[in-house]
């Protein structure tokens, strides 16, 4: 069977939507166009009427009690910026530090960093090797004075999964605000925020085959009612949390895309596993010097981040063009730097270029999985055939035993 | 990011990609760059007893740029003088190559290995030189 291309193997950037959540969303654009916020007509209502729907359906995805615990957002990164900004801003009299990790999104670092100029003292935890953190690390960097804790539930290169629900029980015990950026492990890993303990936890449509440009963040209303300040001011739509007219048809979408989730999940995963672990297998049983970065088992199931030593990760894409991945080379950011991530779990600069993350999902085909890998190892051995770094290896030279000029 | 139609040739159609005996009295040998910062660089001439570079061969760890940039340095100071092919300057490979400004480091980096070849060929002369006068 011949394959199309080209093969979209980056689902961490973003999927494509299934079929069946468009066609839910098709009527919210026409038929029913209403407002939301419409209280007088029956345009109104009925929009007002498949939201409130949604927030059912995406509480109960997550486990939340009730919908009137969803607030509606943009995307991700608006809901992070509205957990951190907002929940600083209404707890700090209680104190002025917030603990996260150095793996996490830029939108949880930059609302930190915002918020450092406004005097509030940041803690950023290491994490192991492994791209995880270890509760115990985040005990003990708790004084008096935090009042937030941010941890996201699987970090989107290297797929890590972290503790949540041992942090959950840390921070509840301490009367801490959790808060769980859970874009790219939801749906995948289990995560439900009462049983893990969550107050605030952020997420979006279009990781999970729904809508880009809607996502939400569940605030927790009992045991503790978590409380926030608002950033984006305006109609007081959203309980007063977030000022905007509801995306109607994005709502409407992304529940259908998590309630889809939320009964094919447990099947879909085990499928794309499997492919995720034959793509795995086939690489390391083709080449050598091939390294897995993130931790083997506690990793999501559609993740696969792997370093080819010797082979810088920009020639590698650009040599298998037809197939969408992305990699921690610093040659795909703009600032020459290697991934941030990467460097965190102390990987050498040079494997940290030769990373490649493929990322699997719903449509990708077993087909698919055995031409990318096919692929990439006709195309890294080519590309080692090129490398002096890999001839200086060949003949037993150490590479860190050289005096390299760094420029 | 797009690449350019030449960048995209060389980089599938390498030239002169391989090694040269750096034992060789006739062969310089450039090693630049460092795996750290994501690109290296060998570059190697082969110098007949008139000064011309009668062969040239690279090995790059590099994005596509870099490789595009080894292979054209390399096809361009094959045939030259070794003094001509010192003169020759990154902005040459980025123009022909049409790199865009993040990618200029590639160009510089082929510069620098044909100058450091250049160097290391002229080094082991000198030497040489100074052995037979005893």
């Amino acid at each position: 069977m011949t394959v199309k291309l080209p093969i979209y193997m980056d689902y961490h950037a973003t999927t494509p939507m299934d079929p069946r959540v468009l066609k839910t969303m098709l009527p919210y654009f026409n038929d029913s166009f209403g407002n939301a916020a419409s209280r007088t007509h029956s345009f109104g209502w009925t929009a007002d009427a498949a939201v409130e729907k949604s927030r059912e359906t995406i509480a109960e995805f997550i486990g939340a009690k009730s919908g009137k615990e969803i607030v509606f957002t943009s995307g991700a990164t608006e809901s992070d910026n509205l957990a951190i900004k907002g929940a600083a801003e209404y707890y700090q009299s209680r104190g002025k530090h917030i603990i996260t990790t150095v793996i996490e999104h830029k939108a949880i670092h930059d609302s930190c960093k915002r918020l450092a100029k406004q005097g509030f003292d940041i803690t950023y935890l290491p994490v192991g090797e492994n791209g995880v953190l270890d509760p115990e690390v985040l005990r003990a960097a708790i004084t008096d004075q935090t009042i937030l804790v941010s941890v996201m539930l699987a970090n989107n290169e290297v797929g890590a999964i972290q503790p949540i629900a041992e942090i959950g029980k840390i921070t509840s015990e301490k009367k801490i605000v959790f808060h769980v950026d859970a874009v790219q492990g939801v749906g995948k890993t289990p995560f439900n925020v009462e049983e893990m303990n969550v107050d605030l936890a952020s997420i979006t449509a279009h990781k999970i085959y729904g809508p880009k440009g809607v996502g939400a963040l569940y605030v927790r209303r009992s045991k503790p009612r978590i409380r926030l300040v608002a950033q984006m001011d305006g109609g007081g739509h959203e309980r007063g949390n977030r000022s905007g007219t509801l995306n109607v048809p994005g709502i409407v979408g992304f529940a259908k895309a998590c309630e889809i989730m939320h009964h094919e999940g447990a099947e879909e995963n085990e499928r794309i596993l499997k492919l995720r672990n034959r793509l795995h297998a086939k690489i390391t049983d083709a080449l050598d010097e091939t390294k897995l970065n993130g931790d083997e088992k506690k990793r999501l199931i559609s993740n696969l981040n792997v370093s080819f030593a010797f082979v810088e990760g920009e020639a590698l894409m650009m040599a298998i063009k037809d197939v969408a991945v992305s990699s921690g080379s610093a040659c795909t950011s703009a600032s020459l730097e290697p991934s941030y991530v990467l460097r965190a779990m102390g990987l050498d600069e040079d494997l940290a270029h030769s990373s490649i993350r493929f990322g699997l999902g719903r449509f990708t085909t077993e087909e698919e999985v055995d031409y990318v890998a096919d692929l990439v190892i006709k195309k890294v051995k080519v590309l080692r055939d090129m490398s002096p770094l890999y001839e200086m290896f060949q003949e037993g030279i150490d590479i860190k035993s050289i005096e390299w000029a760094a420029h | 990011m797009a690449y350019s139609d030449k960048v995209i040739e060389h980089y599938e159609n390498p030239l002169n990609v391989g090694t040269l005996d750096k034992a060789d009295d006739n062969v310089g040998t450039g090693l630049v760059g460092a795996p750290a910062c994501g690109d290296v660089m060998r570059l190697q001439i082969r110098v007949d007893d008139a000064g011309v570079i009668q062969d040239a061969k690279f090995k790059t760890f590099g994005c596509g740029s870099a490789i595009a940039s080894s292979s054209l340095a390399t096809e361009w100071i094959k045939g030259r003088t070794v003094d001509e092919a010192a003169a020759l300057q990154n902005s040459e490979i980025a123009a022909e190559l049409s790199l865009p400004p993040v990618k200029i480091h590639c160009s510089v980096l082929a510069e620098d290995a044909v100058k450091s070849a250049i160097e290391d060929y002229k080094q082991k002369k000198v030497t040489r030189e100074a052995l037979a006068k005893g």
